[in-house]
């Protein structure tokens, strides 16, 4: 369970983010502990996919972006200015809301961001593809054609292939932006089986419009309205007696 | 009332589509054909193999076909690079803008211009004020600049058509901009740009007017970059246009067609094996 005597994975210090200068996100503080999973819900424009585009640094790609506050991954700030980005996004490794899984073997997928930090050893790739897959719980479906191309496996293997290729670069934070989206219930419950193993090992923040998900993956949650953090909670505190009114509307499915 | 059915007019643009398609191909096979009957039977080892003699009313044509891959590939080899790496300034480095539409305009503005424009270019700039005379290599830069511009928009074209979120998952796994680019971008855009330079290699080969200004018309074997030389194209026109021999225009006629026929047909059969691969 959260160990909240320890200091936080993730500090949010008063973020404001901005789209060519119009705030989706106004003055955010949010503390993320280790090997917590949080779930972010909230209706869509509140706000939840530009903070996690925040903490591996993705939204720099996105012309007009700007951030103020802070944000401190073990206590570094992580938009200072000798940060490596590349690291850290090896980090936070982030699985998007449509698996894009690149246009190679799926063998090849998952070694490819090894490969790119220097690692050539075959039996440590091999190693690596093995206990990742075997995460995301996809190592028995595919191991005996593993030299594949990627794109025949199917959208709710695609995206577990997605979540094993950033497992192998071993991150301490996994973000997940809406990851069951387009899954079926299966593939989802796959993956919600996979998280809670890997919360064990890494701090999981889990973007879901799907609140009965919510409800099932995470410990704790932040509900996000229009840019405002509303409030967190326990999971079952949220779902069973929240403090405010508005949390209460949007998981009884009264708006959003 | 109806003039037509809709099924009878459906059959009636069917029947036209396919006999205007009919009339293409026919046209590329009766010019092809044509040549090929004519010079075809000339073709033998020895006119591949022999230095032309008596100005090429007789002997072979070897030293046009090396003048040729030496100024076609050189041309490539220089265009190639340059256009490439242009299109992944264009496409990865800058946001659109001024500078970005003014690149492009002047890359097209530089494909509409006369092949023989490019020629007096060439034969003012390398041939006479840097001195590399009537040269292979003078030829070769002076094509390089008439087939830049394909380069650069096929290459463009093809780093476009990567998905964005190719890049995002790249970016997203740890890797800089430039890993991006030569890991994923790239070898996604690798087939569309290889079309970009197959054409430039056809287009190349087949110019006449422009090497005739730059690379000379000595029907000799260059021996070093800056030799003059004879590329099989213009070997082609000088042999037709001064009546020196029609049997041997039409025999090097149709080692020029067979050669950018082969080209076209290897190039697709690579591209094809690659697609293959990474699908």
């Amino acid at each position: 369970m959260t160990d909240t005597t320890k200091q936080p994975k993730i500090q949010v210090r008063d973020v404001t983010i901005s789209y060519a200068g119009k705030a989706v996100l106004r003055n955010l503080s949010l503390d993320i502990h280790p090997n917590e999973r949080l779930a972010i819900i909230g209706p869509a424009n509140s706000g939840k996919t530009s903070l996690l585009r925040c903490l591996n640094r993705l939204n720099d790609l996105q012309y007009g972006f700007s951030v103020t506050g802070q944000i401190l991954l073990d206590g570094r700030d992580i938009y200072a200015p000798n940060v490596d980005v590349a690291a850290l996004r090896r980090r936070v490794g982030m699985v998007y809301a449509v698996p894009v899984p690149l246009p190679w073997s799926m063998y090849e997928n998952i070694v490819f961001g090894l490969r790119v930090t220097g690692i050539r050893d075959k039996a440590t790739l091999d190693e690596r593809v093995e206990t990742s897959l075997k995460s995301a719980v996809l190592w028995d479906e595919i191991k005996d054609r593993l030299h594949e191309p990627a794109h025949n496996l199917s959208g709710g293997q695609q995206q577990r292939l997605c979540l094993a290729r950033v497992l192998a670069l071993h991150p301490d934070v996994l973000i997940l932006d809406e990851p069951c989206s387009g899954l079926d219930p299966i593939s989802t419950g796959k993956i919600e089986d996979a998280l809670a193993e890997l919360a064990a090992r890494h701090t999981i923040i889990l973007v879901t419009n799907n609140t009965k998900q919510a409800s099932r993956a995470s410990d704790r949650i932040a509900f996000f309205l229009m840019g405002e953090l509303v409030e967190t909670g326990p999971t079952t505190q949220i779902f069973t007696k929240p403090n405010d009114p508005r949390t209460d509307d949007y998981i009884t499915g009264r708006f959003g | 009332m109806r003039l037509l059915s809709p099924a009878q007019a459906q059959k009636v643009a069917v029947a036209t589509m396919w006999t205007l398609a009919a009339i293409t191909i026919g046209i590329l096979v009766f010019i092809i054909g044509y040549i090929l009957v004519l010079g075809l039977p000339y073709v033998t080892w020895s006119f591949l193999t022999e230095a032309p003699r008596q100005m090429g009313r007789s002997g072979g044509i070897l030293p046009m076909i090396v003048a040729t891959v030496a100024v076609a590939g050189l041309a490539v080899l220089i265009a190639g690079p340059v256009g490439v790496a242009t299109a992944v300034y264009l496409t990865e480095y800058t946001r659109e803008g001024r500078l970005t539409s003014f690149i492009r305009f002047g890359a097209d503005c530089l494909a509409g211009i006369p092949s023989i424009i490019f020629g007096l270019f060439g034969f003012v700039f390398f041939t006479i004020t840097l001195g590399m005379g009537l040269s292979v290599i003078s030829g070769a830069l002076t094509l390089a600049l008439m087939v830049l511009p394909t380069i650069i928009r096929t290459a463009e074209v093809a780093i476009r058509a990567v998905p964005y979120s190719y890049r995002e998952v790249s970016y997203g796994l740890g890797t800089t901009r430039w890993q991006m680019i030569t890991k994923v971008v790239l070898p996604s855009a690798l087939p569309g740009i290889c079309t970009g330079v197959v054409l430039s290699v056809g287009r190349s080969i087949s110019e006449t007017a422009a090497v005739m200004l730059t690379a000379g018309s000595a029907p000799r074997m260059p021996e070093s970059m800056f030799d003059s030389s004879r590329t099989l194209a213009l070997h082609f026109y000088i042999l037709s246009r001064e009546g020196i021999s029609m049997t041997n225009a039409y025999a090097t006629a149709s080692v020029l067609i067979i050669s950018i026929l082969s080209l076209n047909v290897i190039a697709y059969w690579i591209m094809n094996r690659f697609m293959r691969r990474v699908r």
